[in-house]
C-alpha cells in the first residue's frame, strides 16, 4: 500500500522472503501430518517477529497492526497453519501481557517469548461457551497469596506446545467478575487434556487445557481482580484486524495460482484464460481482494493512529474471511481436478480459511456486533 | 415415495447407519475404502439397480436409483459414487454392450462382487475430453493399447473398466470403447491422488503399456466411443446430483439438530434469527434441488429425457451442497471444524461434485446451448 513507512515496506520483503523460503515448502509436510513447524516458530523469533508490537522495552519490535498485519498476509500466502499459530502467540498472548502485564510480570515472561524460547497461547472460550464467551465458568478462588484455578479451555490454539498461558477466569458470579492470570507449563494441576482433530490449520496444533485445582500464585494475576473484560476489550480490534491479514494472504495466494494456470491450461486447443467464464472468475476475484485489502490496510493505518474502531474491525473480519473462502472455491473451481487435489495448495487454503470464519469471533458474532453498535440508539426507542 | 420406495429405502437407511456410518470417521482419515462395504450393498440389491433382472440387475427406474443414490450419500458420499460409476458402467453394457459381453460381464457387477470405472479423461483432456490421446491400434486379433488415464474413480479397486481409446484420426470421431480388465497384460495402477476430500473412494491414474484388448472387448464399432462415452453423460449427471442432494440434506439435518441443542446467551442457537434465516435458505434450496432431480430422473425413464434439464439439476444440487455443507460447518461452529462431527467431511466431499461429471462452468455452457437451440426453433 502506498502508505505503508519504509519500516513497514521492510518488514514485508523479510517476511515475504521467509514464508516463500521456509514455510511454503513444508506446508503440504506439516498439513498432512498434522504437526507444528516448530523450526520455522524459532526461526521468526531470530528474525524478531515473535514480538512485533510487543514493548521495546523487553526485546519487542513496538510495531502497530499494520506491520502485524503486513506479517500475516505474508505468511499466509505460504501456509495458513503456521500463520495461526504466530498470531496465537503474538497478538494473542505477547500483546496481552506486553499492554496489560506489570513490569515484574514484563521482565519475567516477554524476553523468553519473543526469541522463540518460549510458545505462547491465550485461554478464553470453553465447550459449553464459544461465541458466550464471558459466561465462562473456570473458576479462580482465592487463598492467602494463591488463586485456585479449576475448569477447561477449549480451542486453544498452540496447546500442546505452549510454556505460557494467557488465561481468562471467573472470580465471581458477575458478569464482569473475570480476572486474568499467567498460568506456567508444569504447574501442578494445569495438563493438556486433549488435541483436537480439525478440517484445516492442521499445521497449528489444538487443544483443550484442564485446571484441576491449579495453583497459581497472586504474583501472576494480571491486574486487580475483574479486569479480564477490559484486556479483552483492548485486543478485540487488533485480533480481528490480523487473523483478516490471514485470509488475505489466503485470497491473494489463490488469485495468483489463478492467473499462472490460466495461461498454462489448455482445453479445446486453447489457454483457459481465453474463455470469458475463467475470465469473469479472475477478475471477481481480482476486485474483491483488492476492495478487501484496501478496507483491511486503511483500517489498520487508523488503527495505528489512535482510531480504534471496533466496528470497522469487526466489518473486515466479517467481509474478508468470507470472501477467501468464496475465492478459494472458485480457484479450486479453475482448476478442476487438479484444484481438488493435494498437489496445488489450493483445497488446504480454502480448508485452512474456513477456520477465519469461525474462530477470533465467528461471522454470526460480527453481525451481532456491528448491528449492536449501529442500531444502539434505534434499539432503545 | 411409494411403498416400494419406502421399504426399499428405510432398509437401506439401516444397512448404511449400522454398517457405513461407524467407520466413515476412521476411514476419511486413513483413505481407507472397504470392500466388505459394497459387497453389502450389493446384498441389498443397490449396486445394480437399474440393470435389467436377466443379469442379476433390480430392473428398476432411474427415479428409484436416484433415491438411492440419495441415501447412500448421507451417510457417505465416496461410497455413493462408488455405486454410481460402477452402475454407469452397468448402463454402458447393457445399452451398447452386445449378449456375450453383458453375459461376462454384468453378473459380477450387479451382484456387488465388482466394481465398474470408467476411464475417459486425461491429463490435458480434462472438460476438452474429444482431445484425448491414449491410443489403441489395431493387431492380429485386437488392439494394443498405450497411454494414461487421469482421475479415474475407483482406479485400483474396480474388476472392470470402459476405457476411451484413439483408432482413427483427431476429433471425436477417432474414438472407440472397450472392456478393460483388471490382470490383463500391460495393463497397470498409477499414481493415488491425495485429494481433499472423497478419501475412502479411491482415484488413480491408470496405464496402459502395450496393453493387448481382444477384439470381442470393443464395444459398438470402431470410432463410435464417443457415442458410448457422451450416451450416459445425462444419467451420471442425474446420479451426481442426487449425491449432492443427500449430501446436503446430511449437513441440513446436522445443522438443525445442533442449533436445537447448543446453548449460547442462555438460548438455543436455532432462537437466533440469523441461524433461522440461514437454516430456512438451506432447507428450501436442498428441497429445490431434489425437486429437479426427481423430475429430471423421471423424464429420464420415459421416451422424453430433457438433457438441459440435467444439466441443471446437476449445476443447481451440487452448486447447494457446497453452500449448505459450507454453512453447516459454520452453524456448527468451532465444532463444525474437527472430525468429530461429520459436517467438514461433507464439505469437502461436496467440492469435487461441482467438479465432476462436466464441471459446473461446462453445464451452464450446455445450458446456454440448450437456449439458443430452442430459441432457433421458435424463431
Amino acid at each position: 500500500m502506498w502508505f505503508f513507512t519504509p519500516e513497514e515496506k521492510e518488514i514485508q520483503k523479510v517476511c515475504r522472503d521467509f514464508a516463500q523460503n521456509e514455510l511454503a515448502p513444508l506446508a503440504e509436510k506439516h498439513d498432512n501430518e498434522e504437526s507444528f513447524n516448530l523450526k520455522a516458530f524459532k526461526h521468526m523469533g531470530e528474525l524478531g517477529l515473535l514480538g512485533i508490537t510487543a514493548d521495546p522495552e523487553y526485546g519487542g519490535s513496538g510495531m502497530g497492526a499494520t506491520a502485524a498485519t503486513i506479517v500475516m498476509e505474508e505468511f499466509g500466502k505460504a501456509c495458513a497453519g503456521s500463520t495461526l499459530s504466530y498470531l496465537a502467540h503474538t497478538i494473542l498472548c505477547v500483546n496481552n501481557l506486553s499492554n496489560n502485564g506489570s513490569s515484574a510480570q514484563k521482565e519475567k515472561y516477554l524476553p523468553k517469548l519473543i526469541t522463540g524460547e518460549h510458545v505462547g497461547c491465550m485461554g478464553m472460550s470453553e465447550p459449553e461457551f464459544g461465541s458466550d464467551a464471558v459466561g465462562m465458568q473456570t473458576k479462580a478462588v482465592r487463598n492467602g497469596d494463591f488463586y485456585e484455578i479449576t475448569g477447561n479451555k477449549m480451542w486453544i490454539t498452540n496447546a500442546q506446545y505452549a510454556d505460557v498461558v494467557y488465561l481468562y477466569t471467573r472470580t465471581g458470579p458477575g458478569k464482569k467478575d473475570l480476572t486474568t492470570f499467567i498460568v506456567d507449563k508444569g504447574t501442578p494441576g494445569f495438563s493438556v487434556s486433549k488435541e483436537i482433530h480439525k478440517m484445516g490449520m492442521r499445521s497449528s496444533p489444538t487443544g483443550e487445557l484442564s485446571f484441576d485445582k491449579c495453583k497459581v500464585p497472586l504474583a501472576n494475576r494480571v491486574g486487580e481482580e475483574g479486569d479480564s473484560t477490559i484486556h479483552m476489550m483492548k485486543n478485540l480490534e487488533i485480533e480481528r484486524i490480523t487473523i483478516s491479514g490471514i485470509s488475505l494472504g489466503i485470497a491473494q495466494a489463490c488469485l495468483d495460482q489463478c492467473i499462472k494456470y490460466a495461461g498454462e491450461r489448455k482445453q479445446f486447443g486453447k489457454t483457459l484464460a481465453n474463455f470469458q467464464l475463467i475470465q469473469k472468475m479472475i477478475a471477481e476475484m481480482y476486485s474483491e481482494t483488492e476492495a478487501m485489502r484496501r478496507m483491511l490496510y486503511t483500517v489498520c493505518y487508523e488503527y495505528d493512529h489512535g482510531n480504534k474502531s471496533n466496528n470497522l474491525a469487526s466489518a473486515v473480519k466479517l467481509q474478508l474471511p468470507k470472501m477467501a473462502t468464496k475465492i478459494a472455491l472458485d480457484a479450486i473451481q479453475l482448476h478442476g481436478g487438479y484444484g481438488y487435489s493435494r498437489e496445488f495448495p489450493l483445497e488446504r487454503m480454502m480448508r485452512d480459511n474456513k477456520l477465519n470464519e469461525i474462530g477470533a469471533g465467528t461471522n454470526e458474532v460480527m453481525i451481532m456486533i456491528i448491528a449492536k453498535n449501529l442500531l444502539r440508539e434505534a434499539l432503545r426507542s | 415415495m411409494n411403498d416400494f420406495q419406502k421399504e426399499l429405502i428405510s432398509n437401506l437407511r439401516k444397512f448404511c447407519q449400522d454398517n457405513i456410518e461407524p467407520h466413515m470417521e476412521h476411514d476419511d482419515a486413513e483413505g481407507k475404502f472397504r470392500m466388505e462395504i459394497f459387497n453389502g450393498l450389493g446384498e441389498y440389491g443397490v449396486t445394480g439397480v437399474t440393470a435389467p433382472e436377466e443379469f442379476g440387475g433390480m430392473g428398476l427406474s432411474y427415479e428409484d436409483y436416484c433415491l438411492v443414490l440419495e441415501e447412500i450419500a448421507k451417510v457417505s458420499v465416496p461410497y455413493a459414487v462408488t455405486v454410481s460409476v460402477s452402475s454407469m458402467v452397468q448402463t454402458i453394457l447393457s445399452e451398447y454392450g452386445n449378449q456375450k459381453q453383458k453375459e461376462k460381464y454384468l453378473p459380477a457387477l450387479t451382484s456387488g462382487e465388482a466394481i465398474g470405472a470408467f476411464a475417459l479423461s486425461e491429463s490435458h483432456a480434462g472438460s476438452d475430453a474429444a482431445n484425448l490421446k491414449t491410443t489403441a491400434k489395431k493387431a492380429e486379433g485386437g488392439y494394443i493399447l498405450n497411454g494414461t488415464k487421469m482421475w479415474i474413480t475407483s482406479g485400483g479397486i474396480a474388476k472392470t473398466y470402459i476405457v476411451m481409446a484413439r483408432t482413427g484420426g483427431e476429433g471425436s470421431k477417432g474414438v472407440s470403447a472397450f472392456i478393460v480388465e483388471d490382470g490383463m497384460k500391460g495393463f497397470s495402477f498409477g499414481k493415488a491422488e491425495k485429494k481433499m476430500g472423497w478419501k475412502t473412494s479411491p482415484t488413480r491414474e491408470i496405464v496402459f503399456e502395450n496393453c493387448f484388448v481382444p477384439e470381442e472387448n470393443r464395444l459398438l464399432e470402431e470410432g463410435q466411443g464417443f457415442k458410448v462415452a457422451m450416451g450416459g453423460l445425462d444419467r451420471g449427471r442425474v446420479a451426481i446430483a442426487s449425491i449432492g442432494v443427500g449430501c446436503a440434506e446430511r449437513a441440513l439435518s446436522e445443522s438443525i439438530r445442533y442449533s436445537l441443542t447448543r446453548q449460547q446467551f442462555k438460548q438455543a442457537i436455532f432462537d437466533f434469527q440469523g441461524l433461522q434465516f440461514m437454516l430456512s435458505d438451506m432447507a428450501t434450496e436442498t428441497e429445490a434441488s431434489r425437486l429437479m432431480v426427481q423430475k429430471a430422473a423421471r423424464l429420464l425413464d420415459t421416451k422424453n429425457p430433457d438433457s438441459k434439464l440435467c444439466s441443471m439439476a446437476k449445476l443447481k444440487a451440487t452448486d447447494t451442497a457446497m453452500k449448505v455443507t459450507t454453512d453447516a460447518v459454520q452453524i456448527l461452529g468451532g465444532v463444525g471444524y474437527t472430525s468429530e462431527y461429520p459436517v467438514e467431511r461433507f464439505m469437502r466431499d461436496a467440492k469435487v461434485l461441482q467438479i465432476v461429471e462436466g464441471t459446473n462452468q461446462i453445464q451452464r455452457v450446455v445450458i446456454a446451448r440448450h437456449l439458443r437451440k430452442e430459441n432457433e426453433s421458435h424463431a
